[in-house]
Parts: C-alpha cells; structure tokens; sequence
C-alpha cells in the first residue's frame, strides 16, 4: 500500500487531499502542530475510508528537528505532500518584526529545511513525489501582501531548484499555485466566485497533477494567464498600481 | 463582514461569518455576547440561518463512527446528505429520511425536522435521531435524546437553531440492496386523480407528485405521480446494474452560471415548461429502474439553479392543510393561485403520515410547495393564501419561509407560545440564538 505524508494536515487543503488519498485506497501519515485537531480528521478519514492513518506532531518552526521527524517516520512515504502555511494581515505586521519572522518561516524556512530532508531521502532512494502548495502572490511583489507573497515566492523558486536537482533521479517535484480558496482564511469575504477553488477542487487538481507527474499546478486554469499578465505589465507602470 | 443569503436569494444582508473546527473555538466565539444563529449549507429558502453574526458549521463536518452491524453512525452536524450517501451507499447504506436535495447539513435536516417521500412510513428526519449533543449559548455542552434531557431534545427537534448550537448526532442509515430505485409513474389528470392516487399508495415507501400549478378548469391539479421502492437484487434487469449493484454512473456536471435577468420567468415561457413536463409523462403508469439521484435529486444535478430566478430572489410558498380539509381545501387554494398566474415550475404534492411533534411542521393531510419569484404581487397574493391556509388548520414550513408575520405563525403553530418561553430561557445570559426569522414572526424578541 503506498503512503502519503501531509504536512499542515489541519488546513482545508489538506484535509480535502487527504480525504482524497484515502479515498484512492492509500495509507496516510497526518502530520500539524496540534495532534488534538487531527484526531477526529483522522477519525473520519477511517469511517469513510477505512484507511490506515497515523497522526503526529510537526511544527514547521522547529528547523532543527526536521531531519529527526523524518528519521522516525515508521513508514517511509511515497508521496509528500507540503501544505502548512501562515497567511498574516500585511497591513497589521508590515513593521512587526516577530509577524514578519513568523511569516517567512513557517511559509519558506520552514519548508526550505523539512523538504531538504525529505529529498535527500528520496535521491537516496530514486523515487517519490514532492509537492508543496505556494501562491500565486509569489508570482509578484504586489503592497497587499508582499510578505507573505516574497516567502512564497522564495518556496517557489527552491521548489523548481529542487525539481532541477532531482529530475534526472526520478524524483517528482510539483509546485502548487492556488488562486483564491473557499477556506477559513477567506470564509469572512466576498470572493469572485469563477476564480474561486473550494478545498475539493484543489485537491482533485494536487492528486492529477501528481498522477500526470505536472510541474507547476495552478488550481484553475484562468490564474495562470492572469499572472502571466500581471507579471509582465512592466514595473514602472506596476509600482504605481494599487494591487 | 460579507454578503450572504440562503437558498433563495431572498433577503441578501451583511454579516459577519466565521466558522469552527472545534469544540474550543466554538465555546470561545459563544464568549462574546450579542445574537448569533448557526448557518450550515445555506439551503433554506428565506432568513431562518440569518442573522449580523453567522457561525457556519460546514468545517465542523467529521464522521466519527459507524458500526456495520447496525449501520448506526455518529457524525458532526457539518456533515453534508451527500457526503454520507457518497460513503454509504456502496456499502449498502440509505438514508432514513432524505428531502429532496442532498446538499443540506444534518444540523440543518435537524433543525428544520425535514420530510421526505416516505414521511408517510418513516415519519420525519428528526424521530431518527437517537441522540445528540447541543452547545448552549453559555458554552456547556448537553447531550439529549427521547430518553435523555428528552424536554430539551423536543425542542431542538424542529427548533430552528434557536436552542443552540447542533454538534453531533447519531442515527441509523437503512440497508439496500442497491442504489437503485423501482420507479412507477403516472399520469393524473385532475385534482381529485392525483388525491385518489395518493390515498391508495400506502403501500409504498416514497410517494410524490409534481403537479401543474397553471392548468386550469378541468385539468386543475394535473399532475405527475412518482412511487418508489429501493430495487432489491432481483428488481435489476440490466446487466451493467446487476454487476455493480451500488455503483452508479456520475452525471454531467451542468450549472447556472449567471442569474436570468427577470424576464426570463414569465407566464408564457412558464406554461411551456409546465405544458411539456406533463405531456412528457405519457398517459398511464411506466414502470423504470432509476438511480437514486434522478429519484430523490433531480434538481442538484443543476448547480445554482436558483440562479434563474435572477437577482430579486425567490421563496417557495410551502403548506400543510390537515387531511379532512384536503379535497376541498386544496381545490380552493390550488384555484387562487392558478388565477394570479404568479406560481412558476412544477410543483411538489404529497400526502403527509401522521406526526407528533412539538415544533415540526408535517402533519396528516396535505402539502404544496411552490416557488414564486419575489414580486409585490406574490406578496400580496401570500396574504390572501395565509388566511386561508390558516382557516383549513394548516400551516407554513418555517425552512422555506421568509415573509410570514408574527400572527400568522402564532395562529397555525399550536405551541408557538410555549416555544417562545422555552427559547427565552435557554437564551438567558449575553449570547442568544435568534435569528432574521425568529424575530420577525415572534419567536425571539
């Protein structure tokens, strides 16, 4: 039986693409910072599913303990999956360095050191899949969220080095690219609802692109021509846009 | 805060919305005081999940057991009808009580006690709960059941939300032997037809009819009458059914991506639609095999089809007359609002069971449910069709409801008053459950 890690198990996101994954007969590994929350997720996951589901503690701050977590993993998974994020309030943290901090390294630093382990063990082996949902707000630095927008933009870029690193080693690394999401972070706000994935939609989209060994996933297909746009109106008409 | 409207697009307002994972966040957002109502899929008609502050319960959605044996299960009150029919029904499991869409929650099929085409056998959602667990406005958590703190769960059963906030509940889903539906139509030309054809199908487990609310004269009350029964093994005829018993093929994904602007709906285009729906049923009873979508759901197949109603929104005026004023009662109000020519689909006929409840809305005798675009003119005709609903002792279904006033609810509810004073205990403290609803018909102050 092939296993998937999630990573953030407790997001949305991720709960959609483990319900997924169970649902395609895998065993699953959930990992988040509170193994409380994941209790009944994982509860459910074996009603529906009847998969096999272990839940542990992660904390994407705890660099250090990345490469120990992994080590003690009793199932070596085929499939990682990295969904923990922090989205902050740009307007409330643009000077708060702690907010800051928090921002770049849970959303890259975090991600930077646990893949890091996770692709050394799986060049080792000369197989697996890695995915790590990033944004479309990496895409480009726009004031309404440059923050969270340069860490993502920073995963981004390690994820298409890492996919460099590791095509030739039968490694897949896929980058994902939601939009806007129907999910907690936004269930306060009125989005457009075309351009707007619910957390299924997204996950159907992470587990095709996974099967068909995609690079770059941008959730519905309209985000991608509309970044292609945004990032090419050149910077001295972007910098006086209000985005 | 953001705009939301439940199903009907009927009133829009803003609110402040946030959901809960948990237990914790919950008790923590019940800390802050002010009126608040849970909201789960948004599928009631008018107001009765609105309200400035909005706890959505869709990401409280976890099945938490279930024992093959019994087909007992235990699942969070966020969790959708279709979620379970999806994980249930290839292992043989049905639903013991389902509307007609899937896409509400089982806190919502709790609170408004929904009914089905089988309420005549199996009574309404609300007498299959064995048990559930309530979180009341200071944060305790009540675990109720006909035998257990059985006062609190009469009133939750039917009470609108108003008692708190639905965490669980546990219930028994009902063995199949396939996801398919022994299906038998027919054609009724008249009112008294179809009543006839009612009262001689108690036999069956789902009954329902689609009835033309334009046909006048002779032909008033013609309508469609579909019977059901879960095929059993030996019910199957085709092949690729008898192999995979409880598979069934996934539809087209069709949708309304945009709201119809208001003429769309007129009296012509209306007549037309009525005319062939009828006429597409060919006179005297066909015997199908159907999946249990197109028996139970035929609307869900269309995402967003209350889109066509475009933006001024819509309600579905929906009543119950006791069975003794049926025939008569029926023909009179069935008469009123084939004469204002404002009704628009088919609409849904059928004859409830009995029913002993404190707050629900069935009742042996008959129900109507049709939808009305909003118009000063259907406001009007409301009125007129209230009265005389409430002269039959009947009564209107407070899900679909969203302009009855406070004296029609006080006439046609029998223990509106003692609802009233039991939901004014409960809400003793700072946090309160009301909603738009609860206060305009009188239920809350």
């Amino acid at each position: 039986m092939k296993n998937i890690l999630i990573l953030g198990a407790t997001s949305d996101m991720a709960q959609a693409i483990a319900k997924k994954y169970a649902a395609e007969g895998w065993s699953l590994t959930l990992a988040a910072r509170s193994v409380e929350l994941l209790g009944p997720i994982a509860s459910d996951l074996a009603v529906r599913s009847g998969a096999e589901i272990q839940t542990l503690e992660f904390d994407a701050t705890d660099f250090s303990n990345h490469r120990k977590f992994y080590e003690e993993l009793q199932t070596k998974p085929d499939v990682v999956i990295a969904a923990f994020g922090y989205m902050s309030d740009q307007m409330a943290v643009r000077s708060d360095v702690e907010e800051i901090q928090r921002t770049i390294d849970v959303n890259f630093t975090g991600m930077a050191t646990m893949l890091s382990v996770v692709a050394d063990d799986f060049e080792k082996r000369g197989s697996g899949s890695i995915a790590a949902i990033s944004s479309v707000a990496g895409d480009r630095g726009r004031q309404s969220n440059y923050i969270y927008g340069s860490a993502k933009a920073g995963l981004t870029v390690f994820m298409a080095g890492l996919r460099n690193r590791l095509a030739e080693k039968g490694v897949h690394v896929m980058t994902v690219k939601p939009g806007f999401a129907r999910t907690k972070m936004t269930e306060n706000l009125e989005l457009p609802a075309a351009l707007t994935a619910s957390p299924e939609q997204i996950a159907e989209a992470v587990f095709q692109g996974l099967e068909k060994k995609r690079n770059v996933v941008y959730t519905l297909w309209m985000w991608q021509w509309i970044m292609l746009i945004i990032k090419h109106i050149p910077e001295f008409i972007f910098k006086k846009m209000k985005m | 805060m953001r705009k939301i409207a439940d199903w009907g697009n009927y009133p829009v307002i803003e609110a402040d919305v946030s959901g809960f994972d948990t237990t914790a966040q919950l008790q923590q957002k019940l800390e802050q005081p002010g009126e608040v109502i849970a909201f789960g899929n948004g599928r009631s008609y008018g107001d009765a999940s609105l309200q400035n502050k909005i706890l959505l319960t869709r990401r409280f959605n976890k099945l938490l057991s279930f024992d093959d044996a019994t087909g007992e299960l235990c699942c969070q009150a966020g969790v959708l009808l279709s979620e379970i029919l999806e994980v249930f029904v290839p292992r043989g499991w049905f639903l013991p009580v389902t509307p007609g869409t899937k896409l509400i929650t089982i806190g919502g099929a709790i609170a408004a006690d929904v009914h089905g085409k089988n309420h005549h056998v199996d009574g309404s959602f609300g007498q299959h709960i064995r048990s559930m667990d309530i979180m009341r406005n200071d944060g305790s958590v009540v675990t109720c059941s006909p035998t257990q703190n059985a006062d609190f769960f009469k009133v939750t059963i039917g009470g609108m939300g108003l008692s708190g906030i639905i965490l669980n509940a546990t219930f028994r889903l009902k063995k199949i032997e396939s996801a398919y539906i022994r299906q038998e139509t027919t054609r009724a030309a008249n009112l008294d037809e179809i009543m006839d054809g009612f009262e001689a199908s108690n036999d069956w487990t789902y009954s329902v009819a689609w009835i033309d609310c334009l046909a006048k004269g002779d032909a008033l009350g013609r309508s469609v009458l579909m019977r059901g029964e879960h095929a059993t093994e030996t019910d199957l005829v085709e092949q690729l059914h008898k192999n995979a018993r409880f598979k069934i093929k996934k539809g087209l994904p069709l949708g309304i991506p945009i709201n119809f602007p208001d003429f769309a709906l007129n009296p012509l285009s209306m007549k037309a639609f009525n005319f062939a729906y009828y006429n597409k049923t060919r006179p005297g009873t066909h015997q199908d095999i159907v999946n249990y979508n197109s028996f139970f759901y035929p609307l869900d197949a269309i995402a967003d089809w209350n889109r066509i109603y475009g933006k001024r929104g819509f309600t579905q005026y929906q009543f119950v007359i006791p069975k003794e004023a049926g025939r008569e009662g029926m023909r009179t109000i069935l008469k009123r609002i084939t004469e204002s020519g404002l009704g628009s689909f088919l609409a849904v006929l059928k004859l409830f069971g009995e029913q002993d409840s404190f707050m629900s809305f069935p009742m042996a005798g008959y129900t109507l449910a049709l939808d009305f675009p909003i118009s000063v003119k259907a406001m009007a005709l409301f009125k007129e069709l209230d009265a005389m609903v409430a002269d039959y002792g009947g009564r209107l279904y407070l899900a679909k409801d969203s302009r009855m006033d406070a004296a029609m609810f006080e006439k046609t509810y029998p223990n509106a008053d003692e609802f009233r004073q039991v939901i004014a205990m409960l809400n003793e403290g700072s946090t309160r459950f009301a909603s738009l609803q609860s206060k305009r018909i009188g239920i809350t102050g």
